[in-house]
């Protein structure tokens, strides 16, 4: 057998049962359509023509018992149901299945096919299905109803085309279309206008050709005839290697023409000048002309969905219908391939998982039948598809709960994480959310599949989805891989390109700017307006020797992108944007996932293009999840905000740093050695007229290494005084308080962290009872109030016994709103209740509420202490119950709160 | 491109029939690869090295527009590296499909060895040398090492039997 002939036979008998599937399913949905079902009977009637010709016997049956049903249906002598058609489905299964063989083999399978004959011949043979619906059983034994008009409970999918393909049918005589369009149905405007429709072709392939010339006899033998010589006509099947041949051999010359441009770059008197610029205009044209040749429609892509969609909506008893947009966006062929598996498996998920049954959609009060609609279109150089359903969606909880079950990620991880970024995590290996593993989905392979796939071409992911609502997933990827724009780029004196697709912006760092690169721990981050952006330098990451360190006056920030991060690549140098075509890596070099491949410049020499994803990944741990950090230290610095303290650090004789609350510190006050005296046991100073007590940190007073000048943190109330003799003033800090650890020795109230490192807070009650054993005892009992403090901060609580205590009161603490609640109800009574206001729990204005219900005279006054700070919060809180309200934490403003009030109560009728 | 049009000759197939050699000096030990495989010798290039390759990896160089990985035969073959300021030949060779260029100190001549007989390579060289060769042949003044070029292009495992795109399917 002549080889080219079958080759020829093989490749357009796969372009036809590919829109076959299509057209088969189309019909199922609009049995009345004559156009589509006289198109569907003719590409098998050509199928069963040629294999007569090749001697494909098999093959010739199946398809003839085929025809004969589909010429029934024609005819109106069968109805067009779901079983005859998922019969006529089996059968262009087999002629599939058959065909396969023949390609590999060149030869016909031992196939037994009688079976289905039987039933093919057994179904053309009932010439009016609707008087005779009893003949059904014979068919098939599983399917009772069969052949009878009811419908079951599974609406067929519905495929809908948005735009009529016949504007498009002159666009694809275009060499773009080429490479499919070799095999198309001719569509005749002059005879047998009610048998073609030019929208009856509904794959959105190209693959229509309309021509006025060639009239056709829609049943003859001659059709085909016919039918190739108008395809000879205009357009030629040409093989894909010979165009991927081209696509390199254009490559290479787009390089040699960078090469030249660059050599007559500035000579403006060379003779070369114009044929060089020539030379370019042809090049770039040709270029693309190439380039167009490999591009194709994405509805190639699609054209296997609807039988996939028909298909699941029977297995698994729903309504789905598909809609298709944008079929006819082009792109590079490369690009389609790598993109045909990911859709299929989005749309069977959408299916599988998103759309609900019939009878749950309608409790919803949704449509009964769910959509699964796809959208492709272009956007700044890229596709962009969209795979959306109206679905479920996706139960955030669900997703939250899988990711603690699988420990991807801890309960506190999540906590920072919006609902859209833990759907992300679906995208992580062996992720799935399906409750159960059907046939079709669920087996948790699949969205990490998916993801790889696209990245790996350069594209992206995203999803969102919500719960009732639906799904939709966004990808968009570029045209073409093999030309890609990127930026040129250097550090440590090397190279590299970056592509255009993944990069956000440039940011240009001059001297001055460096000290916005703060560190925490050991990562470089940026202040990019309000974000924090983790830095990479691309030297380390690519571990090359560091210049001299002049050169790092100016550098500049690509900011790249990767999955839904952002980071900031440090290179020295950056040069301009090119059009670089993409060489592969040799073997060696593939698993070297920093690189994306490689480039020759103009000038001859070759860089490596990055992979930015790699390049992230290279400096250990990846990108994403730097930025994850950064944002629990954000989260932490926004709760945080409130609750900020300032700490006064110093250092002791030990070197160690302890801190206190500024709040408490008086002055800081350095004494010359010659100004301490001693008196009996205690160290004492003059100072403003009076004799200041100075107690060591540790230690008692005669072992004090002796420090001249001395620092000192001096302590105040009124008229007492006390100084703390420290080594040396560190710091002055804001921090969010967390006590760590209680203290354990005499004057450590208690450690927590201050800048990554453990500091111990001092207990500055104890000095004060060491230097003055009465500073707590007032003589002045008429003065003394009773008070409950709430706070759930144990650090506040202990501040303010420290300054209630100071000034002479008495104070009881609760560590919450319930707790106080018992203390009062205990019967226990105070003249003020400080009262913090955001508590877990119960809040302070929750108390407060309570508070004024149970005790109508209010005897006690209530302050609100909080760092809630602005007229709208005070409203709030005061008309909650509260009678002052005091900024969090300033001790003298307590004071003379508290000084107030005694005058406001003299009865004071609590006694002590 | 300059892919030979009738396919890849194979070195398994090729190195012990075909009789002709392209020799080259490493670390003054006379070596050769058949001649089949050879694309072309050139002068020392400009190769740009790939940050995070591995270390005998010297790097890529640009053939005309065709990207060539560069093997530092020196460091393959565990020798120090050459220390003459002339820089390293290049010896360019395709092997399935693939551009690959051994640098070596210098170029000798196309060994015709029909008549000579190949010997084993002696026990007593290290195992990893004995890897690399495949074959010992007793010149006049010296002996000619025949590398086993499946050995020594596989550098970080096995090199992986894929066919580049650029390659003509047979």
């Amino acid at each position: 057998m002549d080889e080219d002939i079958l080759q020829e036979f093989l490749a357009e008998s796969w372009e036809n049962l590919a829109q076959l599937d299509t057209e088969v399913v189309a019909l199922e949905k609009e049995p009345s359509n004559s156009p589509l079902l006289a198109s569907i009977f003719r590409t098998i009637h050509t199928i069963k023509g040629t294999c007569g010709f090749l001697g494909f016997e098999h093959l010739g049956k199946v398809a003839h018992a085929t025809e004969n049903v589909l010429g029934k249906m024609r005819d109106g002598e069968l109805d067009v149901t779901n079983e005859a058609i998922s019969l006529v489905l089996d059968g262009v299964d087999t002629i599939k299945h058959l065909l396969e063989t023949i390609e590999k083999t060149q030869a016909e399978p031992e196939l037994d096919t009688s079976a289905l004959i039987h039933k093919l011949d057994l179904l053309a043979s009932l010439s009016s299905p609707v008087s005779q619906p009893r003949h059904a059983p014979a068919l098939t034994s599983t399917q009772p109803h069969a052949l009878s008009g009811e419908s079951t409970s599974n609406q067929p999918v519905n495929f809908q085309r948005p735009e009529s393909t016949g504007e498009r049918n002159t666009e694809s005589m275009s060499p773009a279309n080429a490479v499919t369009s070799s095999a198309p149905v001719v569509s005749a405007n002059t005879s047998k206008a009610a048998e073609v429709d030019p929208g009856s072709n509904r794959t959105g392939k190209p693959a229509t050709l309309a021509t006025a010339s060639n009239g056709t006899n829609g049943e003859s033998d001659s059709e085909s005839e016919g039918r190739r010589s108008a395809a000879v006509d205009l357009s030629i099947r040409v093989n894909v290697e010979v165009l991927d041949k081209l696509m390199n051999l254009v490559g290479e010359l787009v390089l040699t023409r960078n090469q030249l441009l660059q050599m007559v770059r500035g000579e403006d008197e060379s003779r070369f000048q114009v044929p060089v610029t020539h030379l370019n205009r042809v090049t770039t044209d040709l270029q693309e002309g190439v380039m167009k040749t490999r591009m194709q429609p994405i509805g190639n892509a699609w054209s296997k969905l609807p039988r996939l969609v028909r298909d699941l909506s029977q297995v698994t008893s729903k309504q789905i219908e598909l809609e298709m947009h944008g079929a006819e966006t082009e792109l590079d062929r490369t690009v389609l391939d790598a993109i045909k598996d990911p859709l299929t498996h989005m749309v069977r998920n959408s299916a599988d998982h998103g759309i609900e049954k019939a009878e749950i959609r309608r409790k919803q009060g949704k449509a009964e039948s769910g959509t699964i609609r796809l959208k492709a279109f272009h956007e700044g150089g890229h596709v962009i598809i969209h795979v959306e359903d109206d679905g479920a969606g996706i139960h955030v909880e669900r997703v939250r709960q899988k990711v603690l079950e699988k420990g991807l990620a801890t309960e506190s991880d999540l906590a920072h994480l919006s609902e859209e970024e833990i759907l992300q995590f679906i995208f992580l290996p062996g992720f799935s959310t399906a409750e159960t593993v059907t046939s079709v989905s669920g087996r948790g392979v699949g969205m990490d599949v998916v993801r790889t796939a696209i990245e790996r071409i350069g594209g992206t992911v995203e999803l969102r989805s919500q719960w009732g609502q639906g799904t939709t997933i966004r990808i968009k990827i570029p045209l073409t891989l093999a030309i890609i724009s990127a930026l040129v780029v250097s550090s440590s004196g090397q190279s590299f390109a970056i592509p255009q697709l993944g990069i956000v912006e440039l940011v240009r760092l001059s001297v001055d700017d460096l000290i916005r690169i703060e560190k925490i721990h050991d990562q470089r981050i940026f202040r990019l307006r309000d974000r924090l952006l983790p830095l990479l330098r691309l030297s380390d990451a690519l571990k090359l020797p560091s210049l001299p360190p002049d050169n790092e006056g100016d550098m500049s920030i690509v900011v790249v992108q990767v999955g839904d991060e952002q980071f900031g690549l440090i290179v020295d140098e950056v040069f301009d944007t090119q059009e670089i075509v993409v060489k592969p890596l040799g073997s060696i070099l593939k698993d070297l996932r920093v690189y994306q491949g490689t480039t020759i410049l103009g000038d001859g020499r070759v860089i490596m293009i990055l992979d930015v994803a790699g390049t992230a990944a290279a400096l250990g741990g990846t990108a994403s999840r730097t930025q994850r950090e950064l944002r629990n230290l954000q989260q932490d610095a926004a709760n945080g905000e409130n609750d900020k303290t300032s700490l006064l650090l110093f250092s002791t004789p030990h070197q160690e740093t302890m801190a206190v609350p500024l709040g408490l510190v008086a002055r800081l006050e350095e004494f010359s050695l010659k100004q301490i005296e001693q008196v009996g046991e205690q160290l004492v100073v003059q100072y403003r007229g009076d004799l200041l007590p100075l107690i060591p940190i540790r230690g008692n007073s005669r072992d004090v290494q002796r420090l001249d000048p001395q620092p000192v943190v001096v302590f105040s109330d009124n008229s007492r005084m006390m100084g703390l003799m420290v080594n040396k003033i560190e710091d002055i800090i804001e921090e969010t308080i967390t006590i760590r650890m209680q203290g354990k020795r005499p004057g450590v109230f208690g450690t927590t962290v201050v800048g990554g490192k453990a500091t111990e807070i001092i207990d500055i009650q104890h000095y004060l009872t060491q230097a003055n054993p009465h500073w707590f005892h007032r003589e002045d009992e008429r003065n003394r109030l009773r008070v409950l403090a709430i706070d759930d901060s144990p650090f506040f609580r202990q501040l303010l016994q420290t300054a209630i205590e100071a000034d002479g009161h008495k104070i009881i603490t609760a560590s919450g709103g319930h707790q106080a609640q018992q203390i009062i109800e205990r019967g226990e009574q105070f003249d003020v209740i400080i009262c913090d206001i955001e508590m877990p729990e119960m809040t302070g204005c929750e108390f407060a509420q309570w508070y004024c219900r149970r005790d109508q005279q209010k005897q006690s006054s209530l302050i609100a202490m909080t760092s809630l700070l602005g007229e709208e919060h005070r409203q709030r809180i005061l008309k909650s119950g509260f009678d002052h309200f005091l900024a969090k934490f300033n001790p003298q403003e307590l004071s003379s709160s508290m000084a107030q009030i005694c005058r406001m109560q003299p009865h004071s009728g609590v006694s002590a | 491109m300059i892919a030979p049009v009738d396919g890849t000759p194979t070195v398994e197939s090729h190195a012990l029939n075909q009789k002709q050699f392209v020799t080259f000096w490493v670390n003054e030990q006379l070596m050769g690869i058949p001649v089949g495989i050879v694309q072309e010798v050139l002068n020392p290039q400009t190769i740009a090295s790939v940050p995070l390759a591995p270390r005998e990896i010297a790097g890529l160089l640009n053939l005309r527009g065709q990207i060539v990985t560069a093997i530092n035969l020196r460091r393959r073959l565990g020798l120090p590296d050459y220390s003459q300021s002339e820089g390293s030949m290049n010896v360019v060779l395709r092997y399935r499909g693939e551009s690959f260029s051994l640098l070596v100190d210098s170029v000798g001549d196309v060994l015709d060895i029909a008549e000579m007989p190949i010997e084993a390579p002696p026990r007593t060289i290290s195992s990893t040398w004995k890897a690399y060769t495949e074959g010992v042949v007793r010149l006049e003044k010296n002996l000619l090492l025949l590398l086993n070029v499946t050995a020594i292009l596989a550098i970080g495992g096995p090199l992986k039997s894929e066919h580049s795109p650029m390659e003509p399917r047979p």
